[in-house]
């Protein structure tokens, strides 16, 4: 997945010289995961370049360059340091084309490592989707597999307003489905990990069914879609997992088409329950889907805490909580 | 254990003057007029330090421009001047009372500031971008842009070009090198070194201005601008309005220990100094140098407007409640627009007669323009934008929620 980041960053490079890329270590080294390597040596220290420690400042910089034309990709190291940049990407990157009534615009893709599962306790681990979700304006992607990661960037670089493109850190390497204690497996083995040449764009906006079903409809994002189909293969169960993909804007017509047809539904992810972007899918499939519903919905969600070390596992949703919610909401 | 040293005492700096108390500038060490070289453009941050602690003077007591900043200007281009200036606190005067007549919701005006952005915008070449804060308005009328538009704004009328969505006075206009304004607090100082730094990556030759208050530079993003400013030496001028007043709260609160706000410029080793900012000449003077040093590719620079904010901060305050009602008078660098009248009617080339017309024609004009905002409508009444129009804008193509919410709202 991180050669597919690469990828569609070198491909919107080649096509587009407004497209610059900063962030911390982001340049010469090539960032801490290696998803811009190579860039500052093909394309010129201007276009790829090592930024301070100032999330707030590169997220400002980065809407200053939106504002004159070019197409900023910036990188914040880990989603659980952009928090000092909140009131940028809030007060500015999100209303600027509204405010200015399209005077001014803001091109912009922050990318950034989200989620858990690699022992990265309180300050590498957290899913802030649901506090740009709630702003108008931002766009919210989260892709899940090397081909995803690759079309969608792209077309969030594409993209005329500002782009919250988040990637499921413990994704990066191969796929996870929360059998936390097997082998790890790499890309190379999955047919998700096959990514296209070229400028393969995978539109904004459009859900994948990652697995057919008739009995249960799951709805996740990033990790949680492998975890939601190793519970369903391993409680047997005809489970549909969709695969969001982007949750702003939303593509609710797969995920009521869905269950309308399962009345069923289950909802999977890491972030802490409270206010969760869950919290929103049961409310629009509720508003949508009411009179088809034969159980409760049920979310399975991160816990209320803060993100913790040794106990990963018990907080991480893995597919051990998710078949149990199958299950249950089944029984009813 | 105890300690044997006395107990700790926060210090929470106080203003030197309060309601009641009589005003006194004493402290306040302003250098005579001319008093302060020009150095090169190209010079080394370093070797001007001192300037950071100094004010580069123009206009003396008497009305004669002195020293090497003196004779940037023609007597036309003063004369313009002086009217933009005259223009701008009519316009304010008008809008102030427009909002206490109920026509608006809320106006900030510029008095006894009006220097700042009028002579600034002079030194700026077309396509070059401000970064402004809401009281820098001179940047456009300077810039000749509509005042029917900008009424129309505060006004939130059908015509309004931004369509009814903002607060008054936060004006855009792109082709006026205006950019929008958030009504945040510091957050575009720093958009001003991207917007600067993408100039560069882009082998432009524009550059970019940012603007921020005495207050506000106690904000982090003031010290972000600083650093990318100075790390990728953008080309930029960044300015701070120090006016006195963060509201209620006197300079001294943001200022801290450090002796002026353009001292800060010296640990990013930016090229910091003062300028006195109630002086027009001065103004666009400094302006002039810091935007040429920008443009030759050698680097940011910081400039401390030092100024008085005479009227309130916004038509929601009250000044008379934490600062002493003589202190504007007391205010020892005068008033902007008296200072160059002054000026031009000693070198002959304006007269109490004439200034009395300018300022009679101005408000004729102003009153006009007034007159056909309103009737185009007010916050109170007349052509509104269409609630339609708050779904608009908010993506460039408009997704299926907000359609749907639309539809909900009945429109």
């Amino acid at each position: 997945m991180i050669e597919a980041i690469r990828e569609a960053h070198d491909v919107a490079m080649a096509a587009d010289d407004k497209v610059v890329v900063f962030g911390e270590d982001v340049g010469f080294f090539g960032g801490v995961f290696r998803c811009t390597a190579g860039l500052q040596e093909k394309y010129g220290k201007s276009r790829c370049f090592d930024a301070p420690i100032n999330e707030s400042g590169i997220v400002g910089t980065a809407i200053g360059m939106a504002a004159y034309g070019l197409k900023p990709v910036i990188e914040i190291q880990f989603a659980d340091y952009v928090y000092p940049a909140y009131d940028q990407i809030v007060s500015e990157a999100a209303r600027l084309r509204h405010r200015s009534n399209g005077d001014f615009t803001c091109p912009l893709v922050i990318r950034m490592p989200t989620g858990g599962g690699i022992f990265g306790g309180q300050t590498h681990s957290q899913s802030p989707e649901a506090i740009f979700t709630h702003v108008s304006g931002l766009k919210v992607v989260i892709p899940s597999n090397p081909r995803d990661a690759k079309g969608l960037l792209l077309a969030a670089i594409e993209d005329p307003d500002p782009v919250i493109f988040l990637e499921p850190k413990r994704l990066y390497n191969g796929p996870f489905d929360g059998h936390h204690d097997k082998p790890i497996e790499s890309w190379k083995k999955h047919p998700q990990g096959d990514v296209p040449e070229g400028n393969e764009i995978i539109p904004l906006g459009k859900a994948h069914i990652q697995r057919e079903g008739a009995d249960v409809t799951v709805l996740a994002y990033g990790t949680m879609v492998y975890v939601a189909e190793a519970a369903a293969a391993e409680t047997g169960l005809d489970a549909e997992v969709i695969d969001l993909r982007t949750l702003m804007p939303l593509d609710l017509e797969t995920i009521v088409e869905s269950v309308k047809k399962t009345g069923r539904c289950v909802i999977v992810h890491e972030a802490t329950r409270t206010s969760g972007f869950g919290a929103e899918l049961m409310s629009l499939v509720q508003e949508a889907c009411f009179y088809h519903l034969e159980a409760p919905m049920i979310r399975v969600t991160g816990w209320d805490t803060p993100y913790p070390h040794a106990q990963e596992w018990e907080y991480f949703p893995g597919p051990a909580r998710v078949g149990e919610a199958l299950r249950k909401v089944m029984e009813d | 254990m105890g300690s044997d040293t006395a107990p700790l005492s926060l210090n929470v700096p106080e203003p030197g003057c309060r309601p009641g108390d009589t005003p006194d500038f004493s402290d306040f060490e302003i250098p005579k007029a001319g008093e302060v070289g020009r150095p090169a453009v190209d010079v080394d941050p370093d070797s001007i330090r001192d300037m950071a602690f100094s004010i580069v003077r123009v206009l003396n007591k008497e009305g004669d421009a002195l020293g090497d900043w003196a004779g940037a200007l023609s007597v036309e281009e003063l004369r313009e001047g002086l009217r933009h200036m005259l223009t701008l606190r009519t316009f304010d005067a008008r809008m102030q009372n427009a909002q206490r007549q109920g026509k608006t919701s809320f106006y900030m005006q510029h008095l006894g500031e009006e220097a700042v952005s009028c002579a600034f915008a002079r030194a700026l070449q077309p396509g070059d971008m401000n970064f402004p804060t809401y009281r820098q308005a001179g940047l456009l009328i300077a810039s000749e842009y509509p005042m029917l538009t900008m009424m129309n704004q505060i006004y939130s009328n059908a015509e309004d070009p931004l369509a009814g969505r903002q607060l008054p006075i936060m004006y855009s206009s792109k082709e006026h090198g205006f950019f929008s304004i958030s009504g945040n607090l510091g957050t575009q100082f720093v958009q001003s070194v991207g917007w600067a730094m993408a100039s560069a990556i882009s082998g432009d030759t524009k550059i970019a201005t940012g603007w921020i208050g005495d207050g506000s530079t106690a904000e982090n993003d003031f010290h972000a601008a600083m650093v990318f400013a100075s790390t990728y030496k953008a080309p930029v001028v960044l300015n701070i309005v120090n006016n006195q007043w963060a509201i209620s709260t006197f300079q001294g609160i943001a200022r801290g220990g450090v002796g002026t706000f353009a001292a800060r410029g010296h640990g990013f080793g930016i090229a910091s100094l003062r300028v006195d900012g109630n002086d027009y000449l001065a103004v666009h003077a400094v302006a002039k140098w810091a935007a040429e040093r920008a443009r030759l590719g050698h680097g940011p620079t910081l400039i401390e407007h030092v100024t008085y904010r005479a009227g309130g901060h916004s038509t929601s305050d009250d000044p008379s409640a934490y600062r002493s009602k003589s202190e504007a008078a007391a205010w020892p660098l005068g008033d902007p627009i008296e200072r160059l009248k002054q000026h031009l009617i000693k070198i002959g080339e304006w007269s109490e007669d004439r200034h009395a017309q300018a300022e009679a024609e101005i408000l004729d004009t102003v009153i006009s323009v007034q007159k056909q905002a309103e009737a185009v409508g007010t916050l109170a009444g007349g052509k509104a934008p269409s609630p339609r129009d708050m779904f608009e804008g908010v993506y460039e193509t408009m997704p299926a929620h907000l359609i749907r919410q639309r539809q909900e709202a009945g429109y």
